[in-house]
């Protein structure tokens, strides 16, 4: 299990300022929302904390260790599943453990196991094409996982389900979240959602984008489709929609 | 059933228009619509190809060793130089002019050049094979190469991979159908190729063959030599498209998939 946090991250891309002075943090074993409307700039959020960019200023740091621009220390599921055509789900999934230079063998044997878990019992020798949306998500999830260090980062994971598999699946993931001890940082832009699995949400708004508020869900999980229709949900929501709101 | 039947149809096609060819062109000799000596009939032509079955079974040996060696060091230039381009893009810039230029001098204006510098060896013949068959399997590449998607190299670097690892893991499988399709167009031309340096030196060969029955005005052994030279381009195109399949078993989903819909 791990833990992360950014200081005082800012990017631009040529004059245009995305992301401003962002200070969050992740601690162990929890899993946090980033919500904002499109184009507020979570993704580079995203790309700064995975390395893939360098930020102008500020920070990133895992477990202590300062990884500001250096690929590879954090697992990254990146906003669509980008499963390899050309592999079977099976090296899919080892792709990361190979790369990390562990012989191709070894890391099919050390992916075998997890497919169960996963939901993915029997697809090892399929291809991508092969699998269905949910499938191909959670055969994302699970080559995420492997290359983590305990923490995580997924990019709307479920953004392409439909609501009934998305609630199925927000329960597995938390459910594995726990047996497999992972801290995640999530991005969504479904509010209720976010107030269902998380336990903390950062409001990301403006231009350039800001934390504009970050909310603690007290609600014990997992909860329930039932708990949306509470009071405690709703106020939640009103409170979310209302700093959504502000920074426009 | 009704797709069982289609798929009958389908292979059907083929062959039908194949066979009517034939028929056309054998109604054009027994109808004498076209003099015998200006054009042979089928059976004729058929007559021609087995007596000098022997012989030109030894041609062939040889052109098909030009062609094919031809091929494979095109295969060799075209990867190097098309993953020395996709890795530097000042060289992309600077070669992909001159590659383009390369194709528009015609082949067999260089044939008796390659005649006077390299001799009447097989060199200057595979040399041929190699000017022809190399482009469109640069182009092929190329194209595979910038067809990877941009957020997987992404996800790659966000895994810690080298650029080495990115290369070998994503852009060389990502190329894979590409470079087949332009392998598959080579092959066509490589055959051809042979043939034509052929026509310009040598003492084996099915282009020395062609020139020595064109001398003797043999027609039906010239038209039997030409269907000859297309039905080993084609077997040589099926050996391709049979080594594609083993190298790019995920396409055969893709096949399947657009088969059922
Ligand atoms: N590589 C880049 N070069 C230039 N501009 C970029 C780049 N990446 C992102 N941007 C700009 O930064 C802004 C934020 O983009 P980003 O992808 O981070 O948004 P997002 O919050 O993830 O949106 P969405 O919810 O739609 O995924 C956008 O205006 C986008 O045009
Ligand atoms: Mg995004």
């Amino acid at each position: 299990m791990g833990f992360l946090k950014t200081e005082g991250v800012t990017k631009s891309f040529g004059d245009k300022k995305v992301i401003e002075n962002i200070s969050i943090r992740l601690d162990e074993g929890e899993l946090v929302s980033l919500l904002g409307v499109s184009g507020s700039g979570k993704t580079t959020l995203f790309n700064c904390i995975s390395g893939l960019y360098k930020p102008d200023s500020g920070r990133v740091l895992l477990n202590g260790e300062d990884i500001t621009g250096k690929p590879g220390k954090i697992s990254y599921m990146l906003q669509k599943d980008l499963l390899l055509p050309y592999y079977t789900v099976l090296d899919n999934v080892a792709l990361p453990l190979v790369i990390k230079g562990m012989k191709k063998k070894q890391a099919r044997e050390k992916a075998r196991p997890l497919f169960a878990e996963f939901g993915l019992g029997g697809t090892e020798n399929h291809y991508p094409a092969e699998l269905s949306g949910g499938m191909r998500q959670r055969a994302a999830l699970l080559r995420t996982y492997l290359c983590s260090d305990g923490v995580a980062l997924l990019d709307e994971p479920f953004s392409a389900l439909d609501t009934i598999t998305k609630s199925a699946i927000h329960e597995w993931y938390l459910d594995i979240m726990q047996k497999i001890k992972l801290s995640t940082l999530f991005i969504t832009h479904d509010i209720d959602e976010a107030i269902l699995i998380s336990d903390r949400i950062y409001i990301l708004s403006g231009v350039p984008g800001v934390i504009s508020d970050e909310i603690t869900i007290d609600e014990k999980k997992p909860r329930t489709n039932d708990f949306t229709l509470t009071p405690e949900f709703i106020a939640y929501k009103k409170r979310i929609i209302e700093s959504l709101r502000l920074s426009q | 059933m009704t797709r069982k039947y289609q798929n009958i149809t389908s292979k059907l096609a083929p062959v039908v228009s194949i066979f009517s060819v034939l028929l056309l062109w054998f109604a054009l000799c027994e109808g004498e619509v076209v003099p015998a000596y200006m054009l042979p009939s089928p059976i004729a032509v058929g007559k021609a190809f087995v007596n000098d079955f022997p012989i030109l079974m030894q041609h062939a040996a040889v052109t098909l060793q030009e062609a094919i060696y031809g091929l494979l060091l095109g295969i060799v230039l075209a990867f190097v130089i098309a993953t020395l381009m996709d890795r530097f893009p000042f060289l992309y810039k600077a070669v992909y002019p001159l590659l383009v230029i390369s194709q528009t001098i015609p082949t067999i204006a260089i044939a008796p050049l390659l005649v006077l510098w390299m001799g009447f060896s097989m060199a200057p013949k595979i040399t041929l094979v190699v000017v022809t068959t190399f482009f469109p399997i640069t182009v092929s590449l190329l194209d595979g190469y910038r067809s990877v998607d941009a957020d997987a190299v992404s996800l790659m670097r966000s895994m810690g991979a080298k650029r080495i690892q990115i290369f070998r893991y994503i852009k060389l499988p990502g190329a894979l159908t590409q470079f087949f399709s332009g392998l598959k167009v080579s092959a066509s031309y490589a055959v051809v190729g042979a043939v034509i340096s052929e026509w310009l030196g040598g003492f084996k060969g099915l282009g020395v063959y062609m020139t020595r029955v064109k001398k003797a005005y043999a027609f039906d052994k010239m038209f039997s030599v030409i269907i000859f030279i297309s039905v080993i381009s084609l077997l040589l195109m099926l050996l391709i498209a049979v080594i594609k399949r083993l190298c790019t078993p995920w396409e055969r989903i893709k096949d399947e998939r657009s088969q059922t819909e």
